[in-house]
């Protein structure tokens, strides 16, 4: 069945600027001649796109009306108190300046691809496509294919921006489902600093979106950039997407994903090692419940020599939900002095969970040091007995056992008031969980 | 306080409480001593209502209710507190917040006022500085590389703001030098108020200079093989448990 595929080609993108145009060119004829996965297809094992397929995402995104109450309300919801962060706010794709907060900040570039001055076009075109390769990932190839515009945001050289970019992409439902494409491309000139937060998230009504949301992070030699990729949308908000890091020398990236379960959300985290001495932390939490699914494939290249990875993904599946992990790290020949771990740890708090976790450690250098572990473990029973030992009620020592479980990492990001944004929502997320369940046992 | 009839119990098939008769009331302080196997701490844990530890026979009476009827959340807010042996590592969930959720939980069921954080704050401190352990390891996560000291006197700490009627100290005594010891024990002494009762299982006839039992049983195949004061527990020193069984046999 590969309806998907043709019905993409006949989609096309409207008002464009004609920069772009050979990008989308490659795009268009990468994705033609790809072909939908199936059950053989490695990369794609374990998650299938029956939901896109059937769901006739043919429709557009369509401009919001961003004074609705809904909407503000929204707002409300996705702003990080304490992060004091520039935000910037789009609602089904469109930048919506009513909802967003763009002070400006010395030293980063903010700009749409359509509204980019001539050196900020030719800064573009050189980095963009450059980290996402269209060839090995399909969904970037549509991503290009459906290129009108994205969002560039230029660090320049030396600089230090301490205020977070706080970047949310909301969604609400359209009358026809619809799909959306998104273009984020972060480049770091050599010794700059800088936060940016990805933000997903929607409203709580039934979502008919389809999202195709493809990131690019370039950091220049000894860049620093904090990232987080947090996808908190409603539960029938389809997604696939990701983000490809490329590193020079002595750059260093610390990435952050957080993904609740959707119908179909897959997502590909990329970063490949350029240059000598770079470091890479890169850390995630899934959480997919009732029937959803999540998969997270994570590559990380390492081609030169002295670099570092250190990745730890922990995921939480509840109900008859299922999560895929894919945790790949490749060692080039040239990438002697390597050092890489990779952690996964599952938790299966009922019996009809399912985790799909793959380490894959790929090496062709003799000296490097690489590690990998994965898990999958229940909910400790004696743990279990000694929260209740206390009189905690067995359903409340279940969200501390899980809530735990996640917080080891939410407790070390670099933004503590990221994680104070997050726990609530998380443990609420759980105890919503424990008691649904109560009512239907 | 607490009645004990007839109990027999299994862990994983197999027999091992064979018939304990126990009664402790208000504010008496017991000691179970007796060898490894004897069922000391399999005791301690079916009062609690472990899973997997199976009652076969007997029944228990816990401030006039079936405590065998009700689960261990129940048994812990009825007022009956386990001081585990090997208390449990939970990474990720903060000591402090597990207090402070079992504590809101005794208040809100004891129909007391909640208690706010920062009152909560202040009485985790003080309560710290009694079993003389660094304020820091509220924040850490509960008994995450603690020391196995420092686990016992984390295990008194929630005796002292759960404030049970019952507390079951299973070897809270084992692994302490000497000062620790005494801090634990004067920790217990505190506790007693006259109403509040205490079982102490022990090895050692060592914590019971410390904290004077009022009744000291011996443990042998599942059943208590021998009952007095606590010139047992320094008879039991002497002449070590070998005589106790072959008479009990």
């Amino acid at each position: 069945m590969s309806d998907f595929i043709a019905e993409a080609l006949q989609k096309l993108p409207t008002e464009t600027p004609g920069w772009l145009s050979e990008q989308r060119r490659r795009g268009r004829s990468s994705w033609k001649s790809s072909t939908m996965p199936t059950r053989k297809t490695e990369d794609w094992k374990y998650t299938r796109l029956r939901a896109l397929e059937e769901g006739a995402y043919l429709g557009w995104a369509e401009r919001q009306d961003p004074t609705s109450p809904a909407l503000t309300a929204l707002r409300d919801q996705v702003h990080i108190s304490g992060l004091d962060a520039r935000m910037l706010v789009f609602v089904n794709g469109f930048y919506s300046p009513e909802l967003s907060s763009p002070t400006a900040m010395d030293g980063m570039d903010i700009v749409h691809f359509s509204e980019a001055d001539e050196t900020q076009v030719e800064t573009i075109r050189t980095h963009l496509g450059t980290a996402a390769n269209r060839d090995k990932y399909m969904f970037t190839a549509l991503n290009d294919s459906w290129l009108d515009d994205g969002v560039f945001v230029h660090v320049k050289q030396d600089s230090k921006v301490i205020t977070p970019l706080h970047i949310v992409w909301l969604t609400v439902p359209q009358r026809e489902a619809f799909s959306l494409s998104q273009r984020l491309l972060v480049v770091m000139e050599p010794g700059s600093e800088a936060t940016v937060v990805e933000h997903f998230a929607s409203d709580g009504a039934q979502q008919n979106s389809f999202t195709n949301g493809v990131t690019e992070l370039v950091l220049g030699a000894n860049a620093r950039l904090c990232h987080y990729r947090l996808h908190l949308e409603e539960e029938h908000a389809l997604h696939i997407g990701g983000v490809h890091a490329r590193l020079d020398r002595d750059a260093r990236l610390n990435s952050f994903h957080l993904g609740l379960g959707s119908i179909l959300k897959r997502l590909d985290v990329v970063v490949r090692h350029e240059g000598n001495g770079a470091h890479c932390d890169l850390n995630g939490i899934y959480l997919p419940r009732h029937s959803q699914n999540i998969d997270y494939h994570t590559c990380i290249e390492h081609a030169r020599p002295h670099c570092t990875t250190k990745e730890v993904f922990r995921g939480v599946i509840s109900d008859n939900a299922r999560a895929v992990f894919n945790g790949r790290i490749h060692i080039h020949p040239d990438a002697q002095k390597t050092v890489a771990e990779l952690s996964n740890k599952n938790l299966l708090t009922s019996n009809k969970a399912e985790i799909d976790t793959k380490p894959e450690l790929e090496i062709y250098a003799d000296d490097v040091k690489c590690t990998h572990g994965a898990t999958v473990a229940q909910l400790d029973d004696y743990a279990l007995y000694y929260l209740c030992s206390r009189g905690i009620a067995r359903e409340h020592a279940q969200v501390m056992l899980s809530t735990g479980f996640i917080n080891e990492l939410i407790n070390n990001l670099q933004h503590p008031t990221l994680g104070e944004y997050l726990k609530p929502v998380l443990s609420d997320m759980f105890v919503q969980q424990v008691t649904q369940r109560e009512r239907t046992e | 306080m607490l009645s004990i009839k007839n109990l027999h119990a299994t862990v994983e098939g197999e027999d091992i409480l064979r018939g304990i008769n126990l009664d402790i009331g208000p504010g008496e302080v017991h000691a179970i001593m007796g060898p490894n196997g004897s069922g000391k701490s399999t005791l301690g844990h079916v009062l609690t209502g472990r899973e997997g530890y199976e009652v076969t026979a007997g029944e228990v009476t816990f401030m006039g209710q079936d405590l065998l009827a009700l689960a261990p959340e129940e048994r812990a807010l009825a007022g009956l507190l386990l001081a585990f042996q090997y208390p449990v590592e939970i990474p990720g969930v903060s000591n402090m917040e597990f207090l402070k959720t079992a504590v809101d939980g005794m208040r809100k069921y004891r129909k007391l006022e909640a208690m706010d954080s920062v009152s909560f704050m202040k009485l985790a401190r003080e309560v710290c500085k009694r079993v003389d352990l660094d304020q820091n390891f509220l924040k850490r996560g509960v008994n995450e590389g603690f020391s196995g000291g420092e686990k016992k006197r984390n295990e008194l700490m929630q005796m002292m703001l759960l404030e049970p009627h019952l507390a079951i100290l299973d070897e809270t005594d084992s692994g302490l030098d000497i000062d620790a010891l005494q801090v634990v024990a004067a920790g217990i002494n505190s506790m007693r108020d006259g109403k509040r009762s205490f079982v102490l299982i022990t090895h050692y006839q060592r914590l019971l200079n410390f904290i004077e039992p009022d009744h000291v049983h011996v443990l042998g195949g599942g059943r208590i093989v021998r009952s007095g004061d606590k010139s047992l527990a320094l008879e039991l020193e002497d002449k070590g448990y070998g005589w106790l069984e072959s008479e009990a046999v």
